[in-house]
């Protein structure tokens, strides 16, 4: 199904309801489902969340579209909170957040195959490195705090190794600053695909700042902690390059054109029957928001939408492992520091950064502690050395293969 | 029958994908942890914690301590009374929650075919019965003074460790037999609550509270063997089949 922005206009706002039992649904198997269906459930969520954070921005700034907002951000509050409650409860949240990371790694590392502009990849494939670290820390945590595999989340989908040393991660705010895409040239997907990330990072950040208290080991909330700050640094990132000159109409219109954009995506691919229901009925929302948007545009602006935003919407994104572009960029950048907007060797690493992190890591990294000697294996690491114990069942008993 | 368990398409596992699995540990196993060192490191950092660490709160001081007088306090007087009233709280606080437990498992039972072969007037019977423990440690805490309506730290720690049964009680996807697991690690620690508890109004000479005492504790051994029982049929269905 070719889905075009003009010409499909989606469920009408008024027509827009939920009750309170269809915003809480059964969740998806923890056990079962695809990895990639929590992917897209996470993401998704995170889109939501940036909905309301932008609608509420816009609202702040701007009385005479407070009510069209009001109208449509009630509806983007339901949708998030029907998305979020897919999650079942029997994930512990550092198993959530084994997701959380792994929607960081694959998607940002789909972006960044698929953007055409070559310094914003390179900008996605620096951040995709360091949320790769994160995996690989968490995975500890939920080993030696929990007694879990993070595999048994992942799927196999993605590696779990050391990336980016979180360690290093800690730059001072000039080096979290990067150019910008100029709104007057970017391809359209270039726009959505800067907004998709930032509002990814923005919920991972919100994530780790709520709950990480609700851990009662300090160990665990000063990893947290320290993951928030890069995830902090990775929101300034990803908003530094979306172009600040865009009117608040047109960022409206993108967010809009970009919630169409995503659940077209899960449409696509989405192997859940129960749960591509949700998504085809969410994408037939946000057709109907754009059209809201759209028409606010060419009433206040004078302009056209068409200006902004393609007919026919982009290639979607792919859900997919993305092991072997990210093993390649672990391989070429792991060594990549940020000096101002640009990327260097990190033998030339600027000094703020060098003593913005000095000062933070002096009493240890929490990141370095958690992981310390901490090689993943499958049943992880108490498995790995489990001869003695896998003999002792055995023993006595004929294996037949 | 309510089946707990079946044969599915769990992913959580490796032999899902033997491709990928392969490739996952040959680079794990060539790629060396960035810090060195183990676990320990993590253990060093709790330790610091700990030194330095509060209490997680204090138990409120009985009013008769205050300066209205008791014969049961001025038992307690002497001993150390701080202790009892905690163990006191936390009973109440564990009863009470007992209640909301069988109410979950009531309805989870009330939902499956046939009940699940669980008579439902036995635990319609346990939680009430966990109601008049309740209301009986209630008056006890009232008659010596000390306010029931306090939540003490022993009684803040339980309802920690109650969260994760409440979670499997209230799941919707959860079977009756992972219910009646949940409930009998509640009723394992319900019942040594009780000996305990006895054992503390023995030490302290309330001879007519332990004996109160012992008429909860007999109806709590009760729901543990019959709790017991339930999850030990329903497992040996669920695996042999019979
Ligand atoms: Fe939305
Ligand atoms: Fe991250
Ligand atoms: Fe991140
Ligand atoms: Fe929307
Ligand atoms: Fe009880
Ligand atoms: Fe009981």
């Amino acid at each position: 199904m070719a889905l075009n922005l003009f010409e499909d206009k989606g469920c009408p706002l008024d027509r827009q309801r939920f009750t309170w039992k269809e915003l809480v649904q059964p969740p998806i198997s923890k056990l079962d489902d695809d990895a990639f269906t929590r992917v897209r459930v996470i993401l998704m969520n995170g889109m939501e969340m940036e909905a309301i954070r932008f609608s509420h921005g816009c609202a702040r700034m701007n009385r005479k579209w407070q009510l069209p907002l009001a109208q449509l951000r009630i509806v983007e509050q339901h949708q998030a909170t029907m998305i979020n409650g897919l999650l079942g409860a029997d994930h512990s949240i550092l198993e959530t957040t084994i997701a959380y990371e792994q929607v960081a790694i694959e998607v940002t590392a789909a972006v960044a195959q698929n953007e055409p502009d070559e310094y914003l990849a390179q900008v996605y494939r620096f951040g995709m490195l360091e949320d790769f670290d994160h995996l690989y820390r968490y995975s500890a945590m939920l080993d030696r705090l929990e007694g879990k595999d993070a595999n048994n989340i992942l799927q196999c989908y993605t590696d779990i190794v050391p990336g980016r040393p979180t360690i290093v991660e800690h730059r001072a705010p000039q080096d979290n600053l990067r150019e910008h895409y100029d709104r007057l040239r970017a391809a359209p997907i270039t726009k959505l695909h800067a907004l998709t990330i930032m509002s990814s990072e923005q919920q991972t950040q919100n994530f780790y700042l709520n709950v990480a208290p609700l851990y009662a080991d300090p160990v665990v909330r000063q990893l947290y902690t320290e993951i928030a700050s890069i995830e902090e640094q990775h929101v300034t990132q990803y908003e530094s390059i979306i172009d600040p000159k865009e009117t608040w109409l047109e960022k409206w219109l993108l967010h809009e054109a970009n919630e169409v954009y995503n659940y077209y995506s899960c449409v696509q691919q989405e192997t859940n029957p129960r749960i591509k229901a949700i998504w085809e009925r969410c994408l037939d929302y946000e057709l109907g928001h754009l059209q809201v948007a759209m028409n606010m545009f060419k009433q206040y602006e004078r302009r056209d939408p068409a200006e902004i935003l393609p007919g026919d919407l982009p290639e979607p994104i792919k859900f997919e492992s993305q092991r072997e572009f990210v093993r390649r960029i672990l391989n070429q950048e792991v060594d990549l520091r940020a000096l101002g907007t640009q990327f260097v060797n990190k033998s030339q690493e600027g000094v703020e950064s060098q003593q913005y992190r000095q000062h933070l890591n002096a009493s240890g990294s929490p990141t370095d502690m958690v992981a310390a000697g901490y090689e993943w294996f499958a049943g992880t690491e108490l498995a790995r050395d489990g001869e003695i114990t896998r003999e002792k069942y055995t023993r006595g008993h004929k294996i037949t293969h | 029958m309510d089946k707990t368990t079946v044969l599915g398409k769990n992913r959580s596992g490796i032999d899902i994908s033997p491709i990928d699995i392969k490739e996952m540990m040959a680079l794990a196993k060539v790629t060396p942890a960035s810090s060195s060192g183990d676990e320990q490191a993590i253990a060093q950092m709790r330790q610091e914690y700990i030194a330095g660490a509060d209490v997680l709160g204090s138990v409120p001081l009985p009013s008769t301590l205050k300066g209205m007088a008791s014969t049961a306090m001025e038992k307690l007087m002497g001993k150390s009374p701080e202790g009892f009233i905690d163990k006191l709280g936390c009973r109440l606080a564990f009863e009470r929650t007992g209640v909301r437990l069988y109410d979950a498992l009531i309805t989870k039972c009330s939902a499956a075919p046939m009940g699940a072969h669980i008579p439902l007037d036995r635990l319609h019977e346990f939680r009430n019965e966990e109601f008049q423990h309740f209301k009986l440690v209630e008056n006890v805490i009232r008659s010596i003074g000390a306010d029931p309506t306090a939540q003490t730290p022993s009684a803040d720690v339980d309802g920690v460790i109650s969260l994760g049964l409440i979670q499997v009680l209230t799941d919707p996807r959860t079977s009756v037999a992972h219910c009646l697991e949940a409930m009998l690690t509640a009723e394992l620690a319900d019942n040594d609550g009780w000996r305990m508890l006895i054992m503390l109004a023995e030490k302290m000479g309330m001879e007519d509270m332990a004996r109160d005492f012992q008429q909860a504790l007999r109806e709590e051994d009760e729901h543990l063997v019959s709790i017991r029982q339930w999850f030990k049929e329903m497992v040996i269905k669920d695996t042999v089949g019979t």
